[in-house]
């Protein structure tokens, strides 16, 4: 369909001739950004939707009820996999949970998973990879988060948690402050979802009030969407670019089979480029056509997506040194497992 | 009205504050707007998304930017 697409626009309205290697460039750059666009709107919605059915105040419930008996790293993390991600909520978040009394190996479960896999990067994996690779990515980022939350929860780290830390979490843990303000974190004016037992804005139980939420989240997804729009554009500019004019090949070199270490070295340089990961993952799109091993890109793009400085920044106020290291070198070091994992498969 | 915008200063939280103070005018509700950037108030209200808005201390909101209509309706005067 976006063959057609695209085919109408290029080689009809601009009226390219098809031949041409501008022409196949201009064409891919139009295929995939209304491929990707399309996916983009979608996802976010998508995602929007089960997160507004299931806010993060209420996933912290469910897990520190204990009623999920040994499943309780699996679910954080794919819990953590249907939150959106932002760096800046990283600390109330995992002060929040330790307030909750989730431990704290079940608590980075969460937080390894969550930045991995959002809707951003999963809309487009589907429109730059198939769905198949997009299963994968999810599948593995999901895995990583469970069994590195477990191994990090049986290692003895709460002694380099900040001190305030811990002191904030005690305290509410005596008062109960926690639980209270699980329901206090609810929108009010939102219409959330099914209220609460005994809740403030319990008006019959019918549901959520789906009007008002619905608008709420489109109104929500296409504010995501439209913010990363340019880094989409512009990395599938640069992608049409290698598309056309980069013989396959070109990398084998450096990132082909040829390097052994090719996996740890697409993840250290993946690390500062963070802020544009949604830009990223179409050029490596065109790498990949261009004969880069998929787990080798895959690699890259986790490391791009999932290891954020801008979060590593943030953590260092309620991690001391040696935890921050812990948490960050163990997620580098799976991610790496993981790009030669992919790269043995396939 | 007192209103408090729990954030860091990442582009969500700009904009949520921007957002409050335009429905403020726009509305001509009479209030006080204060950012709070300092991580260990913030995480006093107990909020497990930033940014947040709280509402003469009481957390309206958690976690996102909301739509106008609703940060309108969450920043109006109850009485």
């Amino acid at each position: 369909m976006w063959d057609a697409i695209a085919d109408l626009l290029v080689y009809g309205l601009i009226g390219l001739e098809p031949a041409t290697r501008a022409a196949q460039s201009v064409h891919f750059f139009v295929h995939e950004v209304l491929k990707i666009g399309f996916l983009l709107v979608v996802v976010t919605h998508l995602m929007g939707l089960i997160n507004a059915l299931l806010p993060v105040e209420r996933v912290r419930e469910a897990i520190a009820s204990g009623r999920l008996r040994g499943a309780e790293h699996l679910a954080a993390s794919s819990f953590g996999a249907v939150t959106p991600f932002c760096s800046c909520s990283s600390i109330p978040l995992f002060i929040g949970f330790l307030q909750a009394g989730i431990p704290l190996g079940v608590t980075f479960s969460f937080l390894i998973t969550s930045p991995l896999v959002n809707e951003v990067a999963l809309a487009l994996f589907l429109g730059t990879f198939g769905w198949k690779v997009t299963v994968l990515y999810a599948a593995a980022g999901i895995v990583l988060g469970t069994i590195l939350g477990f191994v990090l929860g049986r290692m003895g780290l709460e002694r380099h948690v900040e001190e305030w830390v811990r002191k904030a979490a005690a305290r509410s843990r005596e008062t109960g402050a926690g639980r209270d303000l699980a329901v206090a974190g609810d929108p009010e004016g939102g219409g959330p979802p099914s209220p609460a037992p005994g809740g403030a804005s319990g008006e019959g139980g019918t549901g959520p009030d789906w009007g008002p939420l619905l608008r709420r989240v489109s109104s929500e997804a296409t504010e995501i969407a439209g913010g990363i729009a340019p880094y989409v554009v512009a990395g599938v500019a640069v992608g049409a670019a290698v598309h056309g004019w980069v013989p396959a090949g070109a990398f084998d070199r450096w990132l082909g089979e040829g390097n052994p270490l090719a996996v740890p070295a697409a993840v250290a340089a993946a690390v500062p480029m963070y802020a544009g990961a949604s830009g990223v993952i179409p050029v490596v799109e065109s790498l990949v056509a261009k004969g880069i091993p998929l787990g080798t890109a895959l690699a890259f793009m986790m490391a791009v997506v999932g290891l954020s400085l801008p979060e590593a920044l943030m953590l260092k106020k309620v991690m001391r040194p040696r935890l921050l290291a812990t948490f960050f070198g163990s997620v580098a070091g799976c991610i790496v497992l993981v790009g030669y994992g992919f790269n043995l498969v396939f | 009205m007192d209103v408090k915008i729990l954030g860091t200063g990442c582009a969500n939280c700009r904009a949520l504050e921007e957002a409050t103070r335009e429905a403020l005018t726009e509305a001509d509700v009479d209030a006080t707007v204060e950012k709070v950037e300092e991580m260990e108030e913030i995480v006093g209200y107990g909020v497990l998304g930033l940014p947040a808005l709280v509402v003469d201390g009481d957390v309206a909101l958690a976690g996102r930017v909301p739509p106008p209509a609703e940060l309108a309706d969450l920043l109006s005067p109850t009485d």
